[in-house]
């Protein structure tokens, strides 16, 4: 039998009866629209946030109290943070950075906002890459010294003045005490959790001192604790806890601190990924599934519809496995348009999610790749030859005279 | 080559209605020689059509023993059956059962196709058929654009496209009036002449089989004498 002739009158039949054929389609377009957006998208955040936690800096550890599994536990001190820097105790920590967090009131000119306010250390500059788009990081002067001194987030200074340059040697009020502006940070842009450009940094002792109010002195919120290289990690998280059970008098009991590393956050990223790609397939199996039993149910049709047709090309000479692939491959075309529809609707739903991310300052690339269409092309080719099996094997079992005789 | 085209012994045909035996055909033999035209005859019911399938090929008897062209054909598979029906025998039916949605050309087209013909010389060979029954102009039409005696035109071409030794028609002037009729009869005989093609026509109509090389008369499934 002749290919091409074939599949240009399975496509004639297939337009027939247009309605029929975009309903039945409509299943595969869906399922394989979904998984093309849901892959494009889930590609996309997980570049995002793998990247986002590849720019918290590498080697990093984060050392915070443990709440949870411990009613009163010791909070993490300066002593701490210094016992850490101590490279005769922890040779692997290149440097441990104490800060407090808090909210503060920001005013310039009357104007003001609320921003979130993180007081550090001279080391925060060596556990984190703080770029500075003008100015110089404190010095040990103004952090010794709580000085009113005040770094801004690109974004802060642009809503306070309209602009994030010239800013340096400014004066701003923080909880209503007048500061001088040392530096800018460079903008980092699509941070999600709680960014830099948003925040502002003030000496450590200043914070604690002066503008959070709650403060317990020499009390932290956090200490960044960075290891001397990458291999230097799990060495430096070894010392650290040792460091600080030995600190804070735990012999046997539950630690009252919690060291995080980025492992565990790109674990859990890759954990999300997996959930999300589990679900997928379970949308897209599903769909899929729906979409092929559509498929059989009209290909039964029309096997009953043309029944006579088949009696007639019997006739003139058709063989069984003449039929049988005129109907596969009229409904593996059926699936097959229906998937390429589909992955140009799942491009466009990528598309517009990404497009509606980045109105929200969530910078989502949706990633359409090559193999995510193979894939969507192979599925769906597959489920229309599968689910295209069962009529396409009546139609060719048909005896001649039966199928002729039928109105 | 034998001496029959059609070489048929002692067939029946039984058809099973769940618990009833409908006897089809009981019992007949026929036999025809290449280069004849036969006409069948009889009322209705009296298993004309079932003759002709079988002889045709589109159906096996129940027993009996038949050969095409001097080759048996109770011991061949579906396919090769398909195979013959293909290159041996050209069906004409009452209701032209063309593909509605195919051209003239590509209804004739069909058999070669199947006969797994290039494209190049298949649209040649289909274009000479449908001349051969004057339809030359008519290549591109669909049957809905065709009239009742045209469309049987292009079910004649479709049926000796493929040179067959033998044209079978079932009442194929059923349908038409009177005057497309004699048309559709016309070109029939002008095809055994020209090519010498063996016609068996089923027939109501005692004129169309005055004009038959033989008569086979049939009542309830036999010949009658
Ligand atoms: N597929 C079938 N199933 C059951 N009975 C059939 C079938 N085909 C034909 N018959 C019966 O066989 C007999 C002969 O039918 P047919 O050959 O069509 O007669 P004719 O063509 O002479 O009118 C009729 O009684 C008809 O009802
Ligand atoms: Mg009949």
């Amino acid at each position: 039998m002749n290919f091409g002739q074939t599949i240009l009158e399975a496509l004639d039949s297939l337009s027939s009866n247009k309605v029929r054929t975009a309903l039945t389609m409509l299943g595969i377009i869906i399922g394989v629209g979904a998984v093309i957006a849901m892959l494009g998208i889930g590609t996309g955040t997980e570049r995002a946030i793998v990247g986002e936690i590849e720019g918290i800096g590498t080697n990093l550890l984060f050392v915070r109290t443990n709440h949870e599994d411990i009613t009163n536990p010791r909070p993490l001190t300066l002593r701490d943070a210094d016992a850490l820097n101590d490279p005769g105790f922890a040779p692997s920590v290149a440097a441990a950075a104490p800060i407090v967090q808090g909210q503060a009131e920001l005013t310039y000119a009357g104007q003001g906002t609320t921003v979130s306010l993180v007081g550090v250390t001279e080391e925060y500059d060596l556990v984190q890459t703080v770029e500075l788009s003008e100015g110089e990081f404190f010095n040990s002067a103004q952090i010794n010294g709580l000085a009113s001194a005040v770094i801004l987030g690109a974004n802060v200074a642009e809503d306070l003045f309209g602009r994030s340059d010239g800013l340096v040697g400014e004066t701003v009020r923080v909880s209503g005490q007048p500061f001088r502006v040392v530096a800018i940070l460079k903008k980092e842009g699509g941070s999600q959790f709680g960014s830099a450009d948003d925040q502002i940094l003030v000496p450590l002792t200043t914070a604690q001192v002066r503008l959070l109010p709650q403060a317990v002195k020499n009390e932290v919120s956090m200490i960044y604790v960075s290891a001397v290289d990458a291999d230097a990690v799990k060495s430096a998280e070894e010392e650290v806890a040792l460091i600080l059970r030995d600190r804070h008098k735990i012999k046997l009991a539950e630690d009252d601190f919690s060291i995080l590393s980025q492992e565990v956050f790109l674990d859990m990223a890759s954990t999300v990924t997996g959930v999300f790609t589990i679900f997928l397939g379970g949308v897209a199996g599903i769909s899929l599934l729906v979409g092929g039993i559509g498929i059989m149910n009209i290909m039964l049709v029309s096997v009953t519809e043309r029944t006579k047709e088949i009696g007639l090309r019997k006739a003139v000479g058709a063989k069984k496995n003449d039929i049988l692939v005129q109907f596969l491959i009229e409904s593996s075309l059926l699936s097959l348009l229906g998937g390429a529809f589909g992955i140009v609707l799942g491009w466009l739903l990528a598309l517009g999610v990404g497009k509606i991310a980045a109105a929200n300052d969530f910078l989502l690339d949706p990633a359409i790749t090559i193999n995510a269409v193979l894939l969507a092309t192979l599925f769906s080719a597959a489920v229309g030859l599968f689910f295209g099996i069962y009529p396409a094997n009546r139609a060719a079992r048909l005896e001649p005279i039966e199928a002729l005789r039928s109105e | 080559m034998t001496k029959w085209v059609v070489d048929a012994e002692n067939i029946t045909k039984v058809y099973q209605m769940g618990e009833v035996e409908v006897h089809a055909l009981r019992g007949l033999s026929v036999k025809i020689a290449p280069g004849e035209i036969v006409s069948i005859m009889g009322p209705s019911g009296s298993g004309k059509s079932t003759l002709m399938n079988i002889l045709g090929c589109l159906d096996r008897p129940t027993s009996g023993k038949y050969s095409l062209n001097g080759e048996s054909v109770a011991t061949l598979t579906d396919d090769q059956l398909a195979e013959i029906r293909n290159r041996g025998v050209g069906f004409v039916f009452q209701s032209f059962n063309l593909l509605p949605r195919a051209t003239a050309l590509a209804n004739v087209e069909l058999p070669l196709r199947y006969a797994e013909l290039n494209g190049r010389n298949r649209k040649q060979v289909a274009k000479q058929a449908l001349e051969a029954v004057g339809l030359g102009d008519r290549i591109r039409h669909r049957p809905n654009e065709l009239s009742g005696g045209e469309q049987q035109r292009v079910a004649i071409a479709r049926a000796l496209v493929n040179d067959p030794a033998i044209i079978m028609a079932d009442e194929p002037s059923g349908n038409l009036d009177t005057k497309a009729g004699d048309e559709i009869m016309n070109l029939l005989r002008n095809l055994n002449k020209e090519r010498g093609t063996t016609l068996i026509i089923v027939t109501h109509d005692p004129e169309i089989a005055a004009h038959t090389d033989r008569v086979i008369s049939l009542r309830d499934g036999r010949i009658e004498e």
